[in-house]
């Protein structure tokens, strides 16, 4: 709009989301597709959508959770249930209507240089990594989950992967062990030019050694306990470091996606 | 049309809507959402002479109808704020408050000085924060100590000084009587109240910080009680927040005393509450035939 000559954009506003489809594909993980043009046409890999999961009095704070797909007026999430706003989440039905703030965050960093992506992810956090992997024709992804029941998205990500690799820490599915063990043989053959990774600390930790170990450029997704969402209220911080000193940063604002040598991962 | 402006310590505000410190940044981020001109005034994020990274996270735990922080106080320094932040802070109508923190009472008088000389519009001195570990809280809860920071501050300050209160104490209104003998101009209130979460499965605090500060609707009924008692005790404007979710609670405080409201924690749930609550106190006044808003400034009629 024009005021007085000067150009004023509101960027942000609440979307309003209709629920297409809402499914349980394994214990406690829901896959959803929601109805917003916004939101399908601004997702970039990487960011997240802050949901009102409901009253105020039960779900006070809205939850992060990541964009797994866009097509092109809908968007796709997944989640698990973990606390009483995904358990909200999951109790919803296709035709309701959710309040959603975003997309928010930054987004995986996808140069021209790097065509060659090795992209890693744990439980979870494997779920932002696949609009990631839909970005590249030679992508190599390593999913590592507990155990053959919680493996979800093997389909999706096998239609889009050059090379997909499954990994239990029970050996009850796939390589029985973890994600990064492989990703390790392949970075001493020499093989991919950057990594993303998203997951479990841990897994996060190992992939940020390996990272140094090879000298290979990687991106980390962090999670952390959020807010306002937006970058306001400094509560989800990561720590990072730069020239010796230690800052923390915004997880919702300045990430969620750090390069791995900006983060120090103390926790 | 109902006239929202309201004057507080010869500061007249657009209207009574302010955002409290530490919820609103800058402006920088709601600023995409909604217009900060169409606040009465923004309280930035409270400021240390020098810049603070603040606690470890997790810093934030999810209670009923609330929320516990442990931020502890993470900002650029007042003088980054005076570079950075203040210059595009002024390009909005809405007033500025400089929220201030320190370890020293001589913290609070350099940031007092320092600011005065600046654009901002008031200044409000924290001394309730109950996330840091010297200074903050400590100073706002023995009358004495507040009467002492409240006069040596005032020496310094060239701009009306807002004393911010905490809730953690006996006697509130002991503690507002000693802000207004020590010079005070206005009051702000209230400010969290300390609590604390812990998980049954792992034994462990929510919080890396173990405690935090407790804000949002569950506090919003001791933060109307105490903003009608220390509207009660002193003559100063008071500055009323906790838990305002909407227009509704915002005239709750009104009523009870306040001169003004600050939204907070409720913009975490709704990015443009603050824009609600401007526009429902308006309606408000219309439909009861009130032209202007300080005609509802403690005006609930209490029981005898």
């Amino acid at each position: 709009m024009q005021t007085g000559g000067t150009e004023v954009a509101y960027l942000k506003s609440i979307q309003e989301c209709e629920i297409i489809s809402i499914e349980q594909i394994a214990p406690q993980i829901f896959d959803m597709w929601v109805k917003n043009d916004v939101l399908a046409a601004q997702a970039r890999p990487g960011q997240f959508v802050h949901i009102d999961c409901g009253d105020a009095t039960d779900n006070f704070l809205r939850r992060p959770i990541s964009i797994c797909d866009v097509k092109s007026n809908a968007v796709r999430i997944l989640f698990e249930v973990k606390g009483s706003g995904t358990a909200a989440l999951a109790c919803k039905k296709a035709g309701d209507v959710l309040d959603m703030l975003g997309p928010l965050g930054n987004a995986f960093t996808v140069l021209e240089q790097y065509r060659r992506p090795l992209i890693i992810g744990g439980g979870i956090g494997i779920f932002p990594l696949y609009l990631l992997a839909k970005q590249f024709s030679e992508a190599q992804v390593f999913l590592g989950f507990r155990c053959c029941e919680r493996v979800v998205m093997e389909q999706d990500f096998k239609n889009v992967a050059k090379e997909l690799h499954i990994t239990t820490d029970d050996g009850s599915y796939g390589y029985h062990g973890y994600a990064v063990e492989l990703l390790e043989r392949k970075l001493a053959a020499k093989e991919g030019d950057i990594i993303y990774a998203c997951g479990p600390l841990p897994m996060l930790r190992a992939t940020k050694a390996l990272a140094e170990k090879y000298n290979v450029k990687c991106q980390l997704s962090m999670e952390q306990r959020m807010g306002c969402g937006i970058g306001a209220c400094l509560v989800c911080t990561c720590e990072t470091t730069s020239k010796g000193a230690n800052h923390y940063k915004r997880v919702c604002k300045n990430g969620p996606v750090f390069w791995s040598d900006e983060v120090t991962l103390n926790g | 049309m109902a006239d929202l402006r309201i004057n507080i310590a010869g500061v007249e505000l657009e209207n009574p809507v302010v955002t409290a410190s530490g919820t609103f940044g800058f402006g920088r981020e709601y600023g995409e959402f909604f217009d900060p001109g169409e606040l009465g005034a923004i309280a930035v994020k409270g400021l240390t002479l020098n810049p603070r990274e603040g606690n470890r996270s997790p810093r934030i735990a999810q209670t009923p109808a609330g929320i516990l922080n442990s931020v502890g106080l993470q900002n650029p320094g007042v003088e980054n704020f005076i570079k950075f932040e203040l210059p595009d802070l002024k390009k909005h109508s809405a007033k500025i408050i400089a929220n201030m923190s320190g370890n020293t009472i001589e913290d609070y008088c350099s940031m007092a000085d320092r600011l005065s000389g600046t654009e901002v519009d008031m200044l409000e001195m924290n001394i309730s924060c109950p996330n840091v570990k010297q200074g903050g809280v400590a100073f706002g809860t023995d009358a004495s100590t507040v009467h002492k920071i409240t006069s040596e501050v005032r020496k310094y300050a060239k701009k009306p000084l807002i004393v911010k209160l905490s809730p953690n104490v006996t006697d509130i209104c002991e503690m507002a009587k000693a802000a207004e003998a020590g010079g005070a101009d206005a009051l702000s209130l209230i400010n969290t109240i300390l609590g604390m979460k812990i998980d049954i499965h792992t034994r462990r605090p929510v919080l890396a910080n173990n405690v935090g500060g407790l804000s949002g609707p569950a506090v919003m009924p001791v933060a109307v009680r105490m903003v009608w008692q220390v509207a009660s005790a002193v003559k100063l404007p008071v500055i009323g927040m906790g838990g305002i979710m909407s227009a509704e609670d915002a005239i709750e405080f009104l009523l009870a005393g306040a001169s003004a409201v600050a939204v907070g924690t409720g913009m975490f749930k709704n990015p443009m509450l603050p824009v609600a609550v401007k526009n429902g106190i308006g309606e408000y006044m219309d439909q009861n035939n009130i032209k202007k808003v300080s005609e509802l400034v403690g005006a609930v009629r209490v029981y005898e």
